[in-house]
């Protein structure tokens, strides 16, 4: 039974910081309809930022993640600016592969000014913040603030979403491109907008996934980021509730599957999920069943 | 010269391809044997026909059938693990390497096309973007798999285990694929003539397959599914067979691949080797078998050369920006209103295509 709840709440934790990225993914997806493959590789960008403020420029650690945001949102626009936005209307292959392209960029960029060695990132959330069941259950502090982190940024972006200006912009611009620019909605702000937030999380995430997994690695952020990538699809690609139990199933399923199945069949059952899931519901747990017109 | 003018121009394009390969064969084999050629492409040969295939293949689901496809790394490694094991349990049966070759590359086809077989069940009832995530998902599961399974032979023949090597291999037996460690010491029985052949064999099944009336009808899937269901085309059939070939393809590649490697292992088979070949596909042009073809040589070849290996660590990064920049100037619009300023040539009206 204690073995269950932690593994539960390892679950969770770990499915908190794949819900961040995955909404990064699918805000991204909604609105400009494209598979931004270089959303991992942001992560990573974000995960070295806050490692060279704290360990380098001695900064505090929530300076260090503020620094991080700042830097991937600017990351995130810039990518957008010269790579997307001049293949708005470019074949979705043509996309995929820029995207790719970037991806490649990060990576590359990232051993050139960083090296490929490995560096361990600084535990800045350690110890127990909760004891349960006389101590045989130890909540980390870690899953804490993933849970917390994850809960408001989903409650913040359900808010900006439906009642800002801004988020209704890019709720309109996911839906009908054309029809919102005549109704005066600067698309080309609005998506940008979009990519900007998706980044300043991806920054977040990369701290949170970076405080379980502390190996830093200019290929750090592909695994979880085709992970994430996953649990937006498993949600309901475009959906943001959708993103969130998307990321939260996946983080558990993992989990499970490697607690009781195989630790090295663990990735093989998660796309195994994904797949049959597909199958029963092919948009996605959430997602919308867009009918085929004629 | 008057009978090639006189062609139509997708059967002058296909009889040009089949001889510029001819060509290049004969040109390359005689210097090859003579040891006129670097060791450095000397060692490439049989890897470039192995790439060549894999981005002609993938070009069949991709630029014939029209559906993205994540996860051809899968089928490749499926037939290099199935025709490296066979190779090596047949060392003994058949003594002659071209004909062990042969039949290694032979099963790993039909592996990799059960498998295939298997995945476009669930694959072909979805579209576009879901269909790709799940092509992902199956590269991934296949990798995980073959990571984890062990083969041994013995007088009895061969034993199979998954996760642990938990088989007993009786006297004289010994293990082929050892989990993650892979195949090591591998007999390396491709040549570059096998892979010629393959390639020759790949475009024939192309370009047949395309020039005829099922191709035809997965050339019409593509270019509007719902209008062909409507003539009475069998979807799934159609998207199932496009599917099946390209798998069978890509398994023969793998045998082709592995068996001119020393060693191989299951990780090198990922989502990046998968991308590695959608580059060659994009960047030869969806459809085009001439451009798959080009393509995926130069950049296999490309960065091995002297000029290259001196940017050493800026090889990946300039590649990186090449690609960015190679997809901006093709299809942004201001872009290719610039460069066609200075190439005045008559704008491809098909853009898509036939296959070429």
């Amino acid at each position: 039974m204690v073995t269950f709840l932690t593994r539960l709440i390892n679950g969770i934790s770990l499915g908190s910081v794949y819900a961040i990225i995955a909404l990064g993914y699918t805000m991204v997806y909604g609105i400009a309809k494209m598979l931004n493959f270089a959303h991992g590789d942001v992560i990573m960008v974000g995960a070295y930022v806050c490692f060279f403020a704290v360990a380098n420029f001695a900064l505090p650690p929530l300076a260090g993640v503020a620094l991080a945001m700042l830097v991937c949102t600017v990351l995130g626009m810039v990518i957008e600016r010269l790579a997307y936005k001049p293949l708005r209307q470019a074949p979705s292959l043509a996309v995929l592969i820029t995207a790719i392209g970037v991806s490649y960029f990060l990576q590359n960029g990232a051993q050139l000014l960083w090296g490929s060695n490995n560096k361990m990132f600084p535990s800045f959330l350690s110890g127990d913040a909760l004891s349960l069941l006389n101590g045989d259950l130890r909540v980390s502090l870690v899953t804490v603030v993933n849970v917390v982190v994850c809960v408001v940024i989903m409650l913040a972006l359900t808010w900006f979403t439906s009642r800002t200006k801004m988020g209704k912009a890019m709720r309109a611009c996911s839906e009908d491109k054309g029809a919102a620019q005549l109704m005066g909605i600067n698309v080309d702000t609005t998506i940008s907008m979009t990519f900007a937030i998706g980044s300043a999380l991806a920054a977040v995430a990369g701290v949170l996934y970076m405080s379980s997994y502390p190996i830093l690695v200019p290929t750090t952020g592909s695994m979880p980021g085709i992970k994430a990538f996953t649990a937006a699809v498993f949600g309901g690609i475009g959906s943001i509730p959708g993103a969130f139990l998307g990321g939260l199933l996946l983080g558990v399923i993992e989990i499970f599957a490697g607690g009781y199945i195989s630790t090295q069949l663990q990735n093989a059952i998660v796309f195994a999920v994904l797949i049959v899931v597909l199958l029963v519901k092919p948009s996605g747990l959430l997602g919308k069943q867009i009918r085929e017109k004629v | 010269m008057n009978k090639l003018k006189s062609m139509s121009p997708a059967t002058r394009t296909n009889f040009l391809t089949y001889a510029a390969v001819i060509l290049t064969f004969a040109i390359l084999q005689p210097l090859s044997a003579a040891g006129k050629i670097s060791p450095t492409l000397q060692g490439q040969l049989v890897p470039v026909c192995a790439y060549v295939v894999m981005a002609l293949s993938l070009n069949l689901t991709v630029g014939v059938l029209g559906e993205l496809s994540l996860g051809h790394a899968g089928f490749m490694s499926v037939g290099a693990f199935s025709g490296a094991v066979c190779a090596s349990a047949l060392q003994n049966v058949i003594p002659a390497s071209g004909l062990r070759l042969g039949v290694s590359m032979v099963v790993g086809a039909l592996l990799a096309g059960i498998v295939g077989t298997i995945i476009s069940v669930p694959v072909l009832r979805l579209n576009g973007d879901y269909l790709a995530i799940v092509t992902l998902a199956f590269g991934q599961i296949i990798k995980s798999i073959v990571e984890n399974l062990y083969v041994g032979v013995d007088a009895k023949g061969l034993h199979f285990s998954f996760l642990q090597p938990t088989m007993r291999l009786g006297e004289g037996g010994r293990m082929i694929l050892n989990g993650p460690m892979g195949i090591p010491n591998i007999s390396k029985i491709s040549t570059f003539l096998a892979g010629f052949i393959l390639i020759m064999v790949t475009l024939a099944v192309i370009f047949n397959l395309v020039n005829s009336r099922s191709g035809r009808a997965i050339m019409a899937l593509r270019d509007n599914r719902i209008a062909a269901e409507s003539v009475g085309i069998n979807v799934i059939k159609y998207k199932m067979m496009a599917f099946v070939i390209s798998a069978a393809l890509a398994g023969a590649a793998g045998a082709l691949f592995s068996l001119g490697q020393n060693t191989i292992v299951a990780s090198k088979f990922d989502f990046n080797m998968s991308i590695l070949i959608l580059v060659y596909v994009v960047l030869g042009g969806q459809g085009k078998m001439w451009g798959s073809i080009l393509a995926a040589s130069f950049l296999t070849i490309l960065p091995e050369t002297a000029a290259m290996r001196d940017l050493k660590d800026y090889r990946m990064l300039a590649y990186a920006i090449v690609l960015i920049l190679v997809m901006l100037a093709t299809n942004s619009p201001a872009l290719k209103g610039f460069f066609a300023r200075f190439f005045r040539r008559k704008e491809d009206k098909t853009e898509k295509g036939g296959a070429q």
